[in-house]
Formats: structure tokens, sequence, C-alpha cells
């Protein structure tokens, strides 16, 4: 049986151009890597924190199964530190979609002593055990994340299905050759397979194309008035979690941010962009790497973020 | 609007590829204020130029630890720049002998391969060995970067001499067209201006050559002959039945609507198919017409490679995952045996009589490797009777499948031609591997 009326489109407007231009490009490639592990795999879940990238990855799981629903759950490690406007948006968004959401806290295991806060106050690394134990209890074979290799100079180095053992450890040195377009993702048991769909988009290919789709987003990325103090040359939010020391003045500014992550370790930047429009201009101008600007943990040392996610960090 | 290039490094170890790649991308301003900051130090750290300071651009793209401890490049690197004219996914692979698998995997999907040669070196086994791969893998275009002609005071000689060679090795290879620019990475000569110490070199820059050679997916869309015939690999059967996406089920009337919706979703491995497209459903063999080429922005009354569909047929096909579906008029005949050109990559050896899997598109079969017929000599590409590949070897065999499998000649297809040799138990790939008869 076919249908043959007119079906009803996900995206709001169709587009001037029938060209078939990069974002095109990026679009069919990750869709083809989202249909590929739903396929092969039997239980996948993405991560989902309500950050620009994991909401562009859900938007393309979207596209990937139209007119059917999104075939997998989704996956939130609350490191406790979040914004509270960020998870207003996560439990909106998966309301909307009638997608189930999975949670993992690092409060529960600061609670009952499993971890333990570190010194610098950042939850940030502290997401790796609650993350693996989350993937072992929801037996996920496959996880989707929004990393992207311009992110980073380790994250530059990752195949788009990587695959990790039981401690969810990266191997960078000995990763799995991935050919054409064929990716393989065969695993024993206990690995499971890390699969990152928007891995050659840039920061600018994401706003172009959140911009394009006309794609929500927590109201965070925006400008907005903020009570904010200066630390490591950033805007800190002045919040629960997130105090100024006596010697740093709050301040009021408009700000906005570039990347959602843990509130302790997130920085603002200054701007008046309000809407998707004017952030992908700012972007486009940025002379600055988004990490660069708005993470501190990422400065800790030369390579941070390799040496987190050889420990199954993302 | 901007079109978009990939391309990949290649070449003997140490002979300037990620110094080259960090030069490209400085001077094309894709570094931005923080990452130079880091590579400055960074540099500095590592006492890179002596004393007088120097900033080395390897480690733009070096990023593991053990990469820069060892000043060489372990895996591929991708990195990400634009300029007026286009856009650039490059991926910067290791020269070194142990990591050929990585610089298979960068060149795989690659438009371009540079390959660079240090002008000093002229052509080593290791450039020969990569560009073997490029030649076998056909990689659309070429471009010899013959790098450090700085350390021979820009002379015109030394050039001409690694330039004919080049010329000789090409030729025994067959490959056609190759491009060649002296450059010096560390300097910036002809990476992205033309340099004014080569006034004996006539050609274009290499940043000017990237921007204007042809994609892939450019040089099918204006083939002369309408370009390979359409086909696509069915990833998945999209049938929403009751778990309509929330949206859609809102509207009135769409759970009747879509009761019955079945299409077959994949990205359109090569041509172009439009609505009312006679087309045969394969390994099963059946015609049919397709009536709809849905995506979530709309349906479209045509669409071309490498674009993601879902398609609705006319019938009732019995097909799944790993079917084909390709235009009736040339449809490709789905093979039980093939003669392969496979690309060594795992430490073990491949012997005659191992059964393992073979995965083409999106169909994963038991195999037999039947038969090792031969393995090439890299300086002259001809085969010598071998019975095992070992690691980095590229070789000949004969495969059987465990079911028929619609697998093209590599040489009319890139996207249908090439497959994986996987270990059944530990699910490694063992080889890579491109159908050729001959
Ligand atoms: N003088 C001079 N030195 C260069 C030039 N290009 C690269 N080098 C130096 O050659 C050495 C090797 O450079 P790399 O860029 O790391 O070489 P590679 O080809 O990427 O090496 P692998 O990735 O490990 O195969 C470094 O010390 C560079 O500084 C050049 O044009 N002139
Ligand atoms: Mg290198």
């Amino acid at each position: 049986m076919t249908v043959s009326t007119p079906s009803p489109r996900l995206a709001p407007a169709p587009r001037a151009s029938s060209r078939f231009e990069v974002l095109d490009q990026l679009e069919a490639e990750a869709i083809h890597i989202i249909r590929e592990v739903v396929a092969e795999f039997e239980r996948p879940v993405l991560l989902f924190s309500g950050g620009k990238d994991s909401v562009l990855v859900l938007h393309l799981a979207r596209k990937a199964f139209w007119p059917g629903r999104v075939p997998f759950p989704v996956l939130h490690v609350d490191t406790g530190h979040n914004f509270p406007e960020v998870l207003a948006f996560r439990d909106e968004t998966v309301a909307r979609l009638g997608i189930r959401l999975e949670v993992a806290r690092v409060q529960d295991y600061l609670d009952d002593g499993r971890l333990q806060e570190r010194a610098d106050g950042t939850r940030n690394p502290l997401q790796t055990q609650p993350l693996l134990d989350a993937i072992a209890a929801g037996r996920h074979d496959a996880v989707f994340g929004g990393a992207r290799r311009d992110e980073d100079k380790a994250r530059a180095k990752e195949r788009i299905l990587s695959l990790r053992d039981e401690f969810g450890q990266w191997d960078p040195r000995n990763q799995r050759p991935e050919l054409w377009s064929l990716y393989n993702g065969r695993h024993t048991p206990g690995q499971h397979v890390r699969a990152f769909p928007i891995s050659n988009w840039t920061e600018l290919d994401v706003w172009r194309y959140l911009e394009r789709e006309r794609i929500e987003l927590p109201p965070l990325y925006f400008a907005h008035e903020r009570e904010v103090f200066r630390r490591d040359g950033m805007w800190r939010a002045v919040g629960e979690h997130s105090l100024p020391r006596p010697d740093e003045s709050v301040e009021r500014r408009t700000v906005r941010y570039r990347t959602v992550g843990d509130m302790s370790c997130t920085g603002a930047v200054e701007s008046v962009a309000a809407d998707l429009a004017a952030v992908t201009a700012e972007v486009a101008a940025s002379t600055l790497t988004e990490r660069g600007a708005t993470r501190a943990d990422d400065r800790i040392s030369e390579a941070a973020m390799e040496d987190r996610k050889k420990d199954g960090y993302f | 609007m901007s079109t978009l290039l990939r391309f990949a490094t290649a070449g003997s170890v140490d002979d300037g590829k990620s110094t080259l790649v960090g030069r490209l991308l400085h001077d094309a301003k894709a570094i931005l204020a923080d990452q130079f900051a880091q590579i400055e130090s960074a540099s500095r750290a590592r006492g890179f130029g002596g004393d007088a300071g120097g900033f080395d651009f390897a480690l733009l793209t070096d990023g593991l630890r053990a990469e820069r401890e060892q000043g060489i490049t372990i895996d591929v690197a991708y990195r990400y720049f634009a300029t007026d004219r286009r856009s650039f996914i490059l991926a910067d692979c290791p020269g070194h002998v142990q990591y050929t698998r990585n610089m298979v995997t960068g060149a795989t999907t690659a438009d371009v391969v540079v390959v660079l040669v240090d002008a000093r070196k002229g052509v080593l086994e290791q450039t020969r060995r990569h560009l073997a791969v490029v030649r076998l893998l056909r990689v659309p275009h070429v471009v010899v970067a013959v790098n450090k002609i700085d350390l021979l005071g820009y002379d015109p000689e030394p050039f001409a001499r690694v330039a004919e060679e080049v010329a000789a090795v090409a030729d025994e290879l067959g490959l056609d067209g190759v491009h060649v620019v002296p450059v010096s990475a560390l300097a910036g000569d002809n990476v992205v201006e033309r340099s004014p110490r080569t006034p004996w070199y006539a050609g274009p820059a290499l940043l000017e050559l990237l921007e204007t050679l042809p994609s892939a997916e450019e040089l099918a869309a204006s083939a002369e002959d309408g370009g390979e015939p359409f086909r696509l690999d069915v990833q998945l059967v999209l049938r929403p039945q009751g778990a309509l996406a929330p949206e859609l089920a809102a509207v009135p009337g769409a759970e009747a609507e879509y009761r019955d919706y079945r299409a077959f979703a994949g990205r359109i491995t090569s041509g172009t198919v439009r609505t009312g497209d006679l087309v045969e459903v394969l390994p099963a063999g059946i015609l049919t017409t397709v009536v709809g080429i849905d995506t979530a922005d709309g349906p479209l009354a045509e669409a071309r490679a490498p674009r993601s569909v879902a398609l609705r047929l006319a019938d009732e096909v019995d097909a799944a995952r790993g079917a084909v579906i390709a235009a009736a008029d040339a449809s490709p005949a789905p093979v039980r045996e093939l003669e392969a050109e496979l690309f060594q990559l795992d430490a073990r050896p491949l012997v005659a009589g191992a059964r393992v899997l073979v995965k083409a598109g999106t169909a994963t079969v038991p195999a037999l490797v039947a038969e090792i017929t031969g393995r090439r000599d890299l300086d002259t590409l001809r085969t010598a009777p071998a019975d095992r590949l070992e690691t980095n070897d590229i070789g000949r065999a004969v495969i059987r499948l465990g079911a028929a499998l619609p697998i093209e000649e590599y040489e009319a297809s890139r996207g249908a031609g090439g497959f994986l040799v996987i270990h059944q138990q530990d699910g490694a790939t063992l080889a890579a591997g491109t159908r050729s008869t001959g």
C-alpha cells in the first residue's frame, strides 16, 4: 500500500534554494549514520543535555525516522549543577516528542559516597562513572553523542563509530579503521559503541543549520541580562552552585552562552545577539573557539579532553 | 554558495604533512586566537625552533599526547576550514608504515589526496605505497607537494628531478593528471599564495588547486553520460504504524493516512531517482515503480546522491535492510563469488580458507577467503604469487559469499564496489576490499 497525498513536513518552511549545499551534505551524512546505528544495534540511546549539539542530533533523528517517531530513548547525566532553564527545556522537549528520558545523577553518587566533590568544585569530570553505570543498566550497546571533531584536538582524532571497552575507555592508538561510509559496529559482550553523527560539523555549521531549520533552543543561548562575575577571563553566572568569592564583584551584564554545560565551569560571553540569525553572524565573526571562550575545564592541561575521553567520558 | 571538498594528506613519515596542513590552516586564517596561543606555548615548551622560538604548525593536528611526545602522527586528525569559494574537510594522515590503516581510512572518502615528498629524499617506499593506495582506491585527484624546498635554497634543479621521478612512478601505477607543486610547508611558499622565491614554477599554489579541483560529487553531477546509474542500499524500512511522530499524529486524518505507510530508507549511493522511475529490487529481482521520494521536509520529485531519502514503491515487495533498489535498466547482478583487491589492515595475516564476514553496502554476510592469488609489488604494482597477506600488504583474492550480493566493480562505482572484511568473532575490520575482476 502506498500513500499518495502530500505529507505534512517536519521543517517549518521549504527552503528557497533546491541546491544541495554543504549543510545538506552534512545532514545527509548524519541521517545515514543515525539510521545505520538504529538498524544494527539493539538498544541505542542518545546523550541529551539540552545543549545545542544534542538538540541538533535529536532533530536529525526526527528527520531520519519521519513520519515515525524517534525509536530510542535519551539519557542525561545531570551534574546537579545544570542551568534550571536547560533542565526545563530538556523536560519540555522529551514530553513534546513522546521520548523516554533516562537521568543519571552525579548528586546520587556524591550523596552515598561513591564519588567525592573535587577541590575545584567542577563536576564535569565526575560524569563518567554515572554515565557508564547508566549505559550498563540500560544495556545500551550504542550511545549517540553530539560531539564534533572541531571542538578539540583529541576529538579531531575520533572515529564516527568509536568502540569502547566495558570501562568505556577510548584507545586512540588503536582505533578501528573506518572505510568509505561502511561503519563496522561489531563488538563483543561488554563493549559498546559511541556514535557521533555530527562529527564533521563545525560550530558555524551547527548555528547556520539551527537558523535554517528554526530549531528551538534553551533561552540561555541568546542575549539576556544576568548577574555575573569575572573568573579565569570569562563571565560566570551567579547561581546556587556558582558563587563569587569575596574578591570577585558581581555585575549585571548582557550575555549569552556558546556552550551549556555544568554551571560551575561554563562561562558566558558578552553579546547582544538575541536570535538565531544574530548568533550565527556573531559566531562567524568570532576570534575564539567555543571551548576556548567558555570552558574552564579544558584549560586544566594540554590534554585535558584526551585524558577524560580515555577514561570513558564523551 | 560554497561547495564541499574532502582531502587527505599522505606520504612518508616526516615529509611534512602535518606542518603543511597547519600552515594551510594558518595562512587561510582558519586558526582562532586561543588555538594559536595554545600552539605557541606548546611549541615553546617543546623547544621548537631553538632559541629563536618557533611555531610548530604540526601541533595543530598532532593533538594526542603520544603524537606530541614523539613528533609523529599516529591517527587521522580531521580539520575544517572554508574560503570564499569552498568548504574543506581535511584529514591529516600518518606517514608511518605501522599506521597505514589510518591512512587508508583517510583516503577512502577523499576527493583529493595531497602526497608529500621531501625534496631532498624524493620518492620513498612509503610514498609509493600511498600512491598505490590512492590509485587503487580511485581517489579522483592526486596532488604531489614537493616539500622543504627552503632547505635546498629554492633551487629549481632538485624540484625538477623529483617531479620527473614522480611522473615516472605515476606512469607505472597508471595515475593520470597528477599535479606537482613545489612548497615549503614551514615557510609557506606556494601553500596559499604563489611564492616570489620560485619564479621558475608557473603553476598554481596548493590552495588554488584545492579550490578548483571538482569533487567526486561535482564530477558525478556534471558527467556527460549522466554518470553512474541510480542505486540505493536499503538501511531500514520505515513503517510507523501506531508510532507516528507526535506532531504528525496531531494532524486530523494522519493516523488513517499513514496506517499502511511503508518506505525504504537509505542514502542514495549513486545516480538520480525520479518518481515514476522503473526500478529493480535486489537480490529478489522484482521490478516496480517509485511512487514517492520522501523526506521530513516534504516529498521530492527527484533526488540525487548522496541525499538521504525514503522511497515508496508501487508494489508490495518483500525487502529489508541489505536490499538494493537500482535503476531497472542498469541494475547490478548479485554475485556469490568475486575477485577483489584487498588492503590488509589487521596485524594478523589473512590466509586462504579464512572464514570471515563481508560487509558491503548495508548487507553483512558470512564469507570465505577461497584463494589468495597474489601480492602487489609496490614498485610496479605487478602481482607476485603469495599465499597470505601480511599487515599493510595489498593483494588479490577470490572471495566466496554466503549469499549473493550486488557488489559492483569498484572501477565503475566507488560507492558500491568497496567492502569490509570483518573477523567473525571479535568484529575487527581485517581488510578493506574492492571488487576488481581481471
Ligand atoms: N625546513 C623545513 N622543515 C620542514 C618543512 N615541513 C616540515 N618540516 C619539518 O619536518 C619535520 C616533520 O614534519 P611533520 O609535519 O611532523 O611531518 P609528517 O609528514 O606530518 O610526519 P608523520 O605524520 O609522522 O608521518 C618537522 O620537524 C617539521 O618542522 C619545510 O617545508 N621545511
Ligand atoms: Mg603528521
